[in-house]
């Protein structure tokens, strides 16, 4: 099988090819669907191994590596930041020793001069994704990023060896999965003009009418799930606008919701909160809670970091007696206002000791968002019986 | 089998031989690709490349997998049964195929176009997975097996926008049509609009990719905006196309307002 190391290269790109690809590259080989040629070989093997057009990319490069030459002769540094912007590559496990910021940037130096080419994964080059504390999108305990992602969060840390392990599944939560854990809030009702045949009930009354048909019909079954959904769009959440986005498209792809509110909020919600991101069409909460019985299921999204000042004292506009209420008054109000509510924090876990994450998770019950964490909250708000302390 | 396009549909090498590769190994086509790039098409130029008759199944976001294999009419035999004009001792007479069914019976190789997949609830194509990789099902109602004596040549579309689930997309070949570049697009207009004055053509493909490129136009125009658009020029007598404010019949490639809207404040600002 020549085209094993395409295999591999593929998967170390993260790309999932396996057995199944493999036998049906083989098999289409076998019947000659390449026309023998490397060009067909290219295509055959593209449309037997890749299955999203996202991994259209990897895979070209996974040939270019595997067979054939590349000319690299541009300037390094410009070449690393180019490869370090395309790919975030998953991230694998590493149990090394966090080696500290002076012998990481020593490392760094020495081996860019040693560099020639552009790395994913693997343990020693600088590049995208693997156990190299060089580079980014990288699981070392510790390490040196190259790119920077917002907010000074991305570069040096050196904290807990494998503080990123309940992360891993985060990289990969996507949004059929987001999708797939909404679904859970499915609930469906009867109503409208009776237009559905009851086929079982039919039988039954034609049964005992002796034979004449007797037709019964019944409304048919509608989505009977309300939510508000509630997003922080201030600026710690700027990391985070990838999975805001995915999570948002995800919600309005569902189908199953009767209504679906969204609104925004920064940091924290005073009084009012807004129907665009750039805080336009505001909504006084007081209206909306007239509105919105507490059987609407509230999902509040943000990392609930913010100065301690901010949750205790009432927000900018305290013109009137109504928002001089403090923001953590606020939260309270909502969550004692509907049956079912949680909050979903893109914050990693090991983070939410000893900060306001602390407070509001007193006041809602919150659970990160990966893909355990969103499935968990869906079964918490399906329960109906909110478990607040 | 081979299939190279027809006069309508160009193709180029990469599309060939993933179409090859699909009637080799059996497995189902999936086509991607952004909206007005020729998915549904495809279908009909490999059916009538290979001369084969194509059976439709057009996805909507209620239809469920049941209705591609068989519906059972209790309706009609309870109504029959009433009236007594008809012999409803026989169920099989009340059993209508889907489009799927239709394939799997058909005396002949067909090819089943699986339209816009994406389009259904998100568990729909693993509801599909058993039938499409078997080739046959049961009917329930009367344990009649309905195999497919010939495996269809099966293209499914899907837009670029959704994700399908991983346990079909393994069972595929895949496609990911490009948005054509200006070189094949120039070929397609030919195609249509045979004959087309030279200089209007580069005017309006100047205008349509410059359209295309601003990145505040939320639905970008495609193929067939584009050919419209032409159409429309041409009948018009329409000699210049002005990528300014004037720019005439925007509304053929623009059809959101927003977007017409960005389009007006970015020729201002520019001019």
């Amino acid at each position: 099988m020549f085209f094993q190391g395409l295999l591999y290269r593929l998967r170390e790109q993260d790309v999932s090819v396996g057995i199944t690809e493999a036998l049906a590259l083989a098999a289409a080989l076998k019947a000659g669907a390449h026309d023998d040629t490397v060009r067909g070989f290219y295509y055959a093997a593209r449309a037997t191994m890749i299955h999203h057009e996202g991994h259209l990319d990897a895979f070209d490069r996974a040939f270019l590596a595997e067979y054939g030459n590349l000319d690299w002769d541009t300037s390094l540094t410009e070449q690393l930041r180019e490869w370090l912007d395309e790919q975030n590559v998953r991230m694998s496990e590493s149990s090394e020793e966090p080696p500290d910021l002076a012998e990481l940037l020593e490392m760094f130096e020495q081996r860019k001069a040693e560099q020639t080419e552009r790395h994913d994964g693997g343990p020693y080059w600088i590049g995208t994704g693997g156990k190299s504390p060089l580079g980014q999108g990288g699981v070392a305990a510790a390490g040196l990023s190259t790119g920077s992602s917002g907010g000074g969060r991305a570069a040096v840390r050196i904290a807990d060896a494998r503080s990123y392990r309940p992360y891993r599944s985060d990289v990969t939560l996507d949004i059929r999965q987001m999708e797939v854990a909404l679904r859970r809030l499915r609930a469906f009702v009867r109503e409208g003009a009776q237009v559905e045949l009851d086929i079982e009930a039919t039988i039954d009354e034609t049964a005992r009418n002796a034979g004449e048909i007797e037709v019964v019909t019944r409304p048919p079954s509608k989505p009977n799930t309300h939510v508000i959904l509630m997003i922080d769009v201030g600026g710690s959440m700027f990391p985070y606008t990838t999975l805001m986005s995915q999570l948002f498209s995800a919600t309005k792809k569902a189908t199953h919701f009767k209504e679906l509110r969204t609104y925004y909020f920064h940091n924290c919600v005073y009084g009012k909160v807004y129907g665009t991101e750039r805080f336009t069409e505001p909504t006084w909460v007081h209206d909306l809670l007239r509105e919105c019985g507490p059987h609407y299921k509230l999902i509040m999204v943000g990392d609930a970091f913010m100065a301690p000042y901010e949750l205790g004292q009432s927000g900018p506009w305290s013109a009137t007696d109504a928002s001089r209420v403090p923001g953590i008054q606020w939260l309270q109000i909502l969550a004692d206002h509907f049956r079912d509510s949680c909050w979903l924090n893109p914050e990693p876990l090991s983070r939410w000791n000893g900060s306001t994450i602390e407070d509001i998770g007193r006041v809602f019950e919150m659970f990160p968002l990966t893909t355990e964490g969103l499935t968990e909250a869906m079964a918490h708000l399906n329960r109906g019986t909110p478990q607040r302390r | 089998m081979e299939f190279t396009g027809t006069q309508a549909y160009l193709t180029n090498p990469a599309l060939e031989a993933a179409v090859r590769c699909s009637l080799v190994l059996e497995k189902p086509l999936l086509v991607r690709g952004e909206p007005g790039t020729g998915k549904t098409l495809l279908a009909e130029a490999v059916a009538e490349a290979l001369g084969m008759p194509l059976i439709t199944w057009h996805v909507k976001s209620t239809t469920r997998a049941q209705e591609g294999l068989y519906h059972y009419d209790t309706v009609q035999r309870l109504y029959d049964s009433r009236f007594g004009d008809h012999d409803v001792r026989d169920i099989r007479e009340y059993i209508h195929m889907g489009a799927l069914g239709q394939a799997f019976q058909s005396p002949e190789r067909v090819v089943l176009l699986i339209d816009e997949i994406d389009k259904a609830d998100i568990e729909f194509p693993n509801d599909l997975l058993h039938e499409l990789d078997r080739m046959r099902f049961t009917v329930m109602e009367t344990g009649d097996e309905v195999a497919a004596a010939h495996r269809p040549v099966v293209v499914i579309t899907s837009n670029a926008e959704k994700e399908l689930p991983d346990a079909f997309l393994r069972r595929c070949i895949f496609h990911y049509i490009d948005f054509p570049d200006r070189e094949l697009m120039a070929r397609i207009v030919e195609v249509h609009h045979p004959g087309l004055d030279r200089d209007l053509m580069n005017q309006a493909l100047t205008a349509f990719f410059a359209v295309r490129g601003m990145d505040r136009i939320r639905k970008p125009p495609s193929t067939s905006e584009l050919v419209d658009w032409i159409a429309m020029l041409q009948t018009a007598g329409e000699t210049e196309v002005d990528l300014g404010e004037n720019m005439p019949f925007l509304g053929t490639l623009l059809k959101k307002e927003q977007d017409i809207e960005a389009f007006r404040t970015r020729s201002t600002r520019r001019y």
